[in-house]
């Protein structure tokens, strides 16, 4: 094959895009973090910012926070997709179950927060529903439910959040191991489904969806927007302090937040450490409970729980969007009222000017970024093929590097240099450091389809003539559209769900639906809210409508493609 | 060197370690039989001469087509058809999309749509080109790809288990409609078969490898 220079240079293209940014976030994280601020007038080495981080009353309690809803929404996550899947997969509930849960994997964090905020809330729809018959509330009872200060109504936005995204990474494992006949297997020893399941097939995927459970973790111990809209206040937990601290106007308190940002990311790598140190003894459980050869008395108990606990994860999410779009179009909605007394639009008018402001901004951002990535991810891909060289292990993890550490460890960084050389305006800045979290996304979506694709479709075509690229352009992307147009509304979704680079390396000047909609937050204003996560949701679920539709139009003369 | 396709010395090698070895001349016109068991490598000498080897393996020695020395030249530059028992059309384009795939370039389009339409009746399709190939029988699917392969003038022709996949009648019927063809442009023609049958129809020399 001719040796093709520029296809062979976007891997390390691709690294530099996905890892520059951390890298650099890192290094202007820690000069900071030693009292090396020049913006702030500080330079030298001193360990100022790191005891006034100690200083904080609240610090002992938000690295707690931390810890334990990061593990906590990670184990139950887990917990809840491995009884699904042991207990279901294969049957109609099943089915259904993944059918409702795959569209809100694209759902924003922030939008799925609000949401369970306006359902489990005091005043919110749960309360409204079983007022007054149940509880004989006519006023909200005065309990603090979101925003508790153990952190539990973060848990519950997490694992709803977090459920439907390990469940589909469970079924892609599930469909590169036999796991159907292993199971037929086991059953036939005496063995229920769900211990079956667990014993002999859940060990195998747990190895290939380990990565996206410490993406999970690192997620849920560091997430800023969620915590801010269901986590506790006094204190925040340790991300959303940092953040309060780089927002501060007293700019000697960003030295403060980059030691914040290194005490996160020791956190994270401690949690790590000690999931890796829980696996080993899952394991050893594992292995004597198959030395003990039980055929899982409790399997009907555990498939029951399962199955609800599944159905509440979706069920919530689904009430929760409702809500939210009931509150954009409600007129008054007076207390123990299940429903709106009236409806109207105008929520949507007043706020629509706004709104279309911010939505320039999020697709702009999130078209360019998805765009970017696509390239890249392509070029990857086919250097790949081309080369012969698959992916390594290695390459894997590096991939998943920008997902396995903590946002606010490196882009408070990344915003000081930025200011530091006079670029921290704009939406260059932006699209870059949301290309550095799409990219991994839109290539773990992309390669494997990719590398599904028979080979001698392409030798074929060689054989009639056609060179790489015209084999690329004219045989393998039309084949392939479907899972190309899906990564780039993974893409698409992932960017506009970003929060954290938006809102810092945006410099507040770049303003798009979620971080409107989280700066609506504090101010209580619930039809407000309502409409920017009902927008929020619309513009990361429209793409996947499109790529569902697409190729379904494109191709509706060829059963071939509709695998 | 002479016309036809010329194996000089063809040695492939997996990381190193030997897999096959042929040295032989096949005249236009004629077809050479390959035969042996599963995985020693009969697949694999025909991806060394279509030049898609896949990676970890090597050919040494020299593979000449028509005079020309095309060892080094890139796959889609060798004019080597192969045909596999599966059809592998692409399934995005019509049956006429994919013969014109296939077709050399050149050529208005209304010459271009008769010389397919053309093709399509010569293998007794007419009408056929508006097709999803994903609607054909086995062996209408086979009789395309064979034509997609012939549109792109071919110097030499390869069958990995061409007729593998199609029953005892189709099986004949294919063969002559590939003979014929092959003799008519007279092709030399590189066949690896496991059935004695197919080597029989061709009438050429067998090798047995392994
Ligand atoms: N893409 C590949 N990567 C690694 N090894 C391969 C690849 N393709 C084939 N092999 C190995 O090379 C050897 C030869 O394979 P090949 O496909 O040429 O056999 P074959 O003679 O055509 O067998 P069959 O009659 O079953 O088609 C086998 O051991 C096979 O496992
Ligand atoms: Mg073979």
């Amino acid at each position: 094959m001719p040796r093709d220079g520029l296809v062979r240079s976007v891997p390390a293209l691709t690294l530099l895009a996905m890892l520059g940014p951390v890298l650099a976030g890192l290094w202007g994280t820690v000069l900071p973090a030693l009292g090396h601020l020049p913006a702030a007038g500080e330079t030298g080495l001193s360990g100022a910012p790191f005891a006034r981080l100690l200083d904080w009353p609240g610090l002992p309690r938000a690295i707690w926070l931390s810890l334990g809803t990061g593990l906590a929404a990670t184990l139950i996550s887990l917990g809840i997709v491995a009884l699904i899947v042991a207990g279901w997969w294969g049957t109609p509930a099943f089915r259904a179950l993944e059918r409702a849960l795959s569209p809100l994997l694209s759902v924003p964090h922030a939008a799925a927060a609000f949401g369970l905020a306006f359902l489990i809330a005091p005043s919110g729809w749960i309360a409204r529903v079983v007022s007054p018959a149940l509880t004989g509330w006519d006023r909200p009872p005065d309990w603090l439910i979101v925003n508790d200060p153990w952190g539990l109504s973060l848990i519950a936005g997490l694992v709803a959040k977090e459920v439907p995204f390990l469940l589909l990474m469970t079924l892609a494992a599930l469909g590169q191991s036999d796991g159907a006949r292993s199971l037929r297997v086991a059953q036939a020893l005496g063995y229920g489904r769900v211990t079956g399941w667990l014993k002999c097939v859940f060990p195998r995927v747990y190895a290939q969806i380990r990565l996206p459970v410490f993406v999970v973790l690192v997620f849920g111990m560091s997430v800023v927007d969620v915590a801010v809209i269901l986590g506790p206040t006094t204190p925040a937990t340790l991300s959303v302090q940092i953040v309060r601290w780089m927002n501060d106007p007293d700019l000697a308190l960003r030295m403060t937040a980059a030691a914040g940002a290194l005490l996160q990311l020791a956190l994270v790598l401690g949690a790590l450490c000690l999931w890796w140190l829980g696996e080993r003894a899952a394991a050893r459980l594992g292995r004597a409970a198959v030395l003990r050869g039980g055929r899982g008395w409790a399997d009907p108990a555990l498939r029951a729980g399962g199955l609800l606990a599944g159905a509440v994860s979706a069920l919530a999410m689904l009430a929760g969007i409702a809500a939210l779009f009931l509150w954009s179009v409600a007129g008054f909605w007076g207390f123990p009222d299940a429903l709106p007394e009236a409806y109207s639009l105008r929520t949507w008018t007043r706020a629509a000017p706004g709104m279309a402001d911010a939505l320039a901004d999020t697709a702009l951002v999130a078209l360019a970024a998805t765009a970017l990535a696509l390239m890249l991810v392509l070029g990857c891909l086919e250097a790949e093929h081309r080369s012969g060289r698959a992916l390594t292990r290695r390459g894997l993890w590096l991939i998943y590097l920008p997902l396995l550490l903590p946002q606010t460890a490196f882009l408070p960084g990344l915003q000081t240099l930025l200011l530091g050389i006079g670029a921290d305006t704009g939406r260059a800045p932006v699209i870059a450091a949301h290309l550095v979290f799409v990219l991994p996304y839109v290539f773990l979506s992309l390669g494997d389809p990719w590398r599904a694709w028979d080979v001698r479709h392409g030798r074929i075509a060689a054989a009639l003539g056609a060179g790489p690229w015209r084999v690329l352009w004219t045989v393998r992307l039309p084949m392939l559209l479907r899972p190309v147009l899906t990564a780039a509304a993974v893409g698409i979704a992932v960017s506009v769900g970003q929060y954290l680079p938006t809102l810092l390396i945006g410099g507040g000047r770049v303003a798009t639906l979620t971080t409107e909609a989280v700066a609506l937050a504090s101010g209580g204003d619930r039809r407000a809210i309502g409409a920017y996560g009902v927008a929020q949701t619309a513009a990361a679920l429209l793409p996947f409508a499109v790529a569902l539709v697409v190729p379904t139009l494109v191709w509706r003369n060829r059963r071939g493609l509709h695998g | 060197m002479a016309d036809g396709l010329i194996l000089e010395a063809l040695r492939i090698t997996r990381h190193g370690a030997p897999l096959v070895a042929l040295d032989r001349a096949i005249a236009p016109g004629e077809v050479l039989t390959v035969m042996g068991p599963s995985g020693v490598g009969k697949s694999t000498l025909l991806a060394a001469i279509t030049g898609t080897l896949a990676p970890g393996f090597r050919a040494e020695g020299r593979i000449w087509l028509d005079g020309q020395d095309i060892t080094r030249t890139p796959p889609h530059l060798r004019r080597v058809g192969i045909l596999f028992q599966d059809d592998l059309l692409f399934p995005h384009l019509n049956v006429a999309e994919n013969l014109a795939f296939g077709l050399r370039p050149g050529g208005t389009r209304p010459d271009r749509l008769s010389r397919i339409e053309a093709a399509l009746d010569e293998i007794g399709l007419p009408g056929y080109g508006p097709r999803d190939p994903a609607t054909l029988s086995g062996g209408q699917k086979a009789r395309v790809a064979l034509m997609r392969m012939l549109l792109s003038e071919p110097c030499t022709l390869l069958l990995d288990e061409a007729f593998g996949g199609l029953d005892a009648a189709l099986r004949q019927q294919m063969r002559a409609l590939v003979f014929d063809r092959a003799r008519d442009r007279r092709l030399p023609v590189l066949m690896v078969t496991h059935d004695a049958e197919d080597a029989a129809a061709a009438g050429g020399e067998i090798v047995r490898l392994g």
